[in-house]
């Protein structure tokens, strides 16, 4: 069954990266449903957070391609009950349309939207919250004239206690090389 | 091939190594890729020169007291000679070409060398940096070409990076599973100066070689295999690149365990050995292949359950329990969901692993693959290797050198019936003894690759067996063993047919011939014309001192041997088909 998981990719600060990691997921024919890049609260190491759709096995062996990656540092996969994350989408409404009746009140309460711009000719709403949310306010507005929409990737923050620190803090202690093994390694 | 002039002449007037104030000295880019190769203990390179990297093959003239350069006469058999000196050698095997054609030219051999794990290092040059992006002349996206089948790439636009990179280069294609990199150098840089300073890399924060070993697990495995009935080892690659095989022969002795090996696990374990289950695979030996689904326990060491290996995996080994030990983690759990995974080296698991398990022997389970052999004798290998009349088999040739060198030689294939043939009926006796494409299956691999064997290998006898087809795909490389004198015995089975095509057209395609017989040229012919001796064998009287006349031989030496034209190599677990339905007798 597929499911939608969001994967959190930390990897260092290179280019190509991203380049990396679309190979992976178009060899498996898994489209990428959002994505957003940022730093992360390590310093240099970059964050990507995708939505994909696929079913927990192709996710698991897919993070685990990502993981391979050499520039990659580590790679978690959540279902959407494991984080906390938001969208954020901006419509370009026709000012014409909303002014008639009570909509703009309407819209802003109900969907804790907030309005950024207005003009004579249209107006610029703004709205946080998962997809379905997003998508609900489009449909409202829809009959009022959208003139533009776009909807953000998803930023997701986890709610596990451990945090990407520790992972590194172990993974640079297994990944050391000994005084001994140093010496070895230049003698060859 | 470009040269730039203008550039070219510009720089020529300043190469010189000045000295400076901190000790170390300002040299070109072009120099510290050299320098650095040779701190790493590169001595052996194979390429093809070209207008963006001259300004290195200018200074390889510097350096020839310690850099061997190996003109090929393809960059991709370059790419092949590199890979097969790596193979032999255990060290990296490193690869030059210009932008462009050069570049693109390498990416047969660095797919191949990619899906077979091993170490490689490939340096291309690249146009200068200000003209990157605009469709320059010879001027392609390397970088992006070869992103999906290279372990890591990089591109150099500044000579000082060149130290660090080079390092960071060597440190990744050479430790965890190893595999190919591509450095991609740009003109400007090659030209530019640099203070050369060289530090080896023994440290990447990201990527992570050394693995905490899970005793846990080791001690579950001990458990499993103390407990089985019907044990077996598939022993794969991981095994000879690890250089677990003394490991691999103690764990297997004491334990009583009979071994499989994949096709580039061959030669892991010794051929004649009591315990020596056979080859797993598509046109494996029977006994493995049946026998997987009779097993309790499987015991997967430096293997990745290829689907030649596994056949059709709903119906692969689902009655038994499955110890994957395996140094990728993206290969566990990958095709076949296993029980117990040890996600680490072959040889630091086997050592740990040893002194867990009893001493046991397994009578009448190894029996039962005795007794498959003796079907495969009597319904195959009788036929194919000793044939009373008729035309000339390919296990019949394979066979006799086994049996002329006393298994002791770098057998290198090309791909196909010549290949499988020669897994088959070659009896290896020392380890790193077979050079093959294996996950590539890449025709036209052999004579290259026969060159970097015996380059990397002096010592031993270095025998290649190629089909007529696959020598064709590359046979500008006599032009190389020529050059250089390269003493490798090449033995044609020549049998008119891209064989292993026209044998599933045979099978699956209604004996419908489409495109698969050649019309070839004299091949001794052609040898004559690079100055190898070469006989042609047409019948059966001559072969054997044909072949003697050719392992006796001090140089080069080519036998074109006329081979059976439409025979089958058997056994097969056809496509789809499960590995217990592996068939003996196929007529068509």
């Amino acid at each position: 069954m597929k499911q939608e998981f969001t994967i959190s990719l930390f990897s260092e600060d290179h280019i190509g990266i991203l380049n990396q990691i679309t190979i992976i997921l178009t060899r498996r024919q898994i489209n990428i449903e959002s994505i957003t890049a940022s730093e992360s609260a390590v310093k240099g190491v970059q964050l990507l957070t995708l939505v994909v759709k696929t079913t927990p096995d192709m996710v698991r062996k897919v993070a685990k391609q990502m993981e391979k990656l050499v520039d990659v540092l580590k790679v978690f996969v959540h279902s959407s009950d494991e984080i906390i994350y938001q969208e954020i989408a901006l419509y370009k409404v026709t000012t014409k349309g909303l002014m008639s009746g009570n909509v703009i009140d309407h819209v802003v309460r109900t969907h804790h939207a907030r309005i950024l711009e207005v003009s004579p000719e249209y107006m610029i709403i703004e709205k946080t919250g998962h997809k379905s949310e997003i998508a609900e306010l489009l449909d409202q507005l829809e009959p009022y004239g959208v003139l533009q929409f776009v909807r953000s990737g998803r930023v997701a923050i986890t709610k596990q206690v451990k945090e990407l620190n520790s992972y590194l803090k172990e993974m640079d202690e297994a990944n050391r090389f000994k005084p001994e093994e140093i010496e070895s390694y230049n003698k060859n | 091939m470009n040269t730039d002039l203008e550039t070219d002449m510009k720089k020529e007037k300043a190469t010189n190594n000045e000295p400076t104030l901190n000790g170390s000295e300002q040299v070109t880019g072009a120099d510290a890729l050299l320098r650095s190769l040779i701190e790493e203990g590169v001595d052996t390179i194979f390429g093809y020169p070209g207008g963006a990297i001259m300004p290195v093959y200018d200074k390889l003239l510097d350096y020839e007291d310690k850099l061997k350069h190996i003109l090929t006469r393809h960059e991709q058999g370059a790419a092949h000679a590199a890979q097969a000196y790596a193979m032999v050698s255990g060290k990296p095997g490193i690869c030059f070409a210009t932008s462009g054609p050069g570049a693109t030219n390498l990416i047969t051999g660095i797919a191949n060398a990619y899906l077979d794990s091993i170490p490689m290092v490939f340096i291309t040059a690249q146009v200068v940096s200000t003209l990157i992006g605009t469709d320059a002349f010879q001027e392609t996206d390397i970088l992006g070409v070869s992103m999906p089948v290279t372990k890591w790439n990089c591109q150099v636009k500044k000579a000082q990076d060149i130290p660090d990179i080079i390092a960071k280069a060597f440190y990744i294609a050479t430790t965890g599973r190893p595999g190919p990199v591509l450095i991609d150098i740009t003109k400007d840089a090659q030209n530019e100066k640099l203070s050369f300073k060289y530090k080896k890399c023994t440290y990447l924060r990201s990527y992570n070689p050394h693995i905490p070993l899970h005793t846990k697990a080791i001690e579950s495995a001990a458990i499993m295999i103390n407990h089985a009935e019907r044990p077996l080892i598939l022993a794969g690659h991981g095994v000879l690149i690890s250089g677990a095989e003394k490991e691999l022969r103690e764990f297997a002795e004491k334990t009583g365990i009979p071994v499989a090996v994949t096709l580039l696990g061959i030669s892991s374990f010794p051929s004649g050995h009591r315990l020596y289950a056979g080859f797993l695979g598509m046109h494996g030996n029977y006994g493995p292949n049946l026998l997987t689904n009779e097993a309790d326990l499987i015991i997967a060491i430096g293997m990745r359950f290829d689907d030649r290996v596994t056949g059709n995996l709903k119906k692969y080994a689902r009655q038994a329990r499955i110890i994957h030990i395996e140094i990728d983690e993206a290969e566990i759990n990958k095709n076949v969901q296993v029980d117990l995974e040890i996600h680490n080296d072959a040889k630091e698991v086997l050592s740990h692993l040893i002194p867990l398990v009893g001493k046991k022997t397994y009578e009448s389970w190894v029996r039962e693959f005795r007794i498959c052999d003796k079907t495969e004798f009597d319904k195959v290998i009788k036929s194919e290797t000793k044939p009373d009349s008729g035309d000339i088999k390919m296990g019949e040739v394979i066979n006799l050198v086994s049996e002329l060198t006393g298994g002791d030689a770098v057998i290198v294939t090309d791909v196909g019936q010549n290949q499988m043939a020669a897994a088959r009926y070659f009896r290896f006796t020392n380890p790193n003894s077979l050079v093959t494409s294996g996950g590539m299956g890449t025709m036209g691999f052999g004579l290259p690759a026969s060159i970097g064997a015996k380059i990397g290998n002096p010592g031993r006898q270095v025998v290649a067996f190629i089909g007529d087809g696959g020598f064709q795909m590359t046979i500008q490389e006599l032009g190389t063993i020529l050059h250089y004198r390269i003493p490798v015995k090449i033995i044609i089975l020549n049998n008119g047919y891209l064989g292993m095509v026209r044998q599933w057209q045979d099978m699956f395609f209604k004996k419908r011939y489409a495109s698969t017989e050649l019309v070839n040229p004299d091949f001794v012919t052609i040898a004559a014309g690079y100055k190898i001796p070469g006989i042609k064998v047409l019948e059966r009287a001559e072969l054997k001192k044909s072949l003697i006349e050719l392992l006796k031989s001090d140089g080069p030496y080519l036998l074109d041997i006329k081979i059976d034209k439409e025979g089958n190599v058997l056994p097969m677990i056809e496509p789809g088909a499960s590995v217990s339905e592996v068939t003996l007798n196929y007529k068509s």
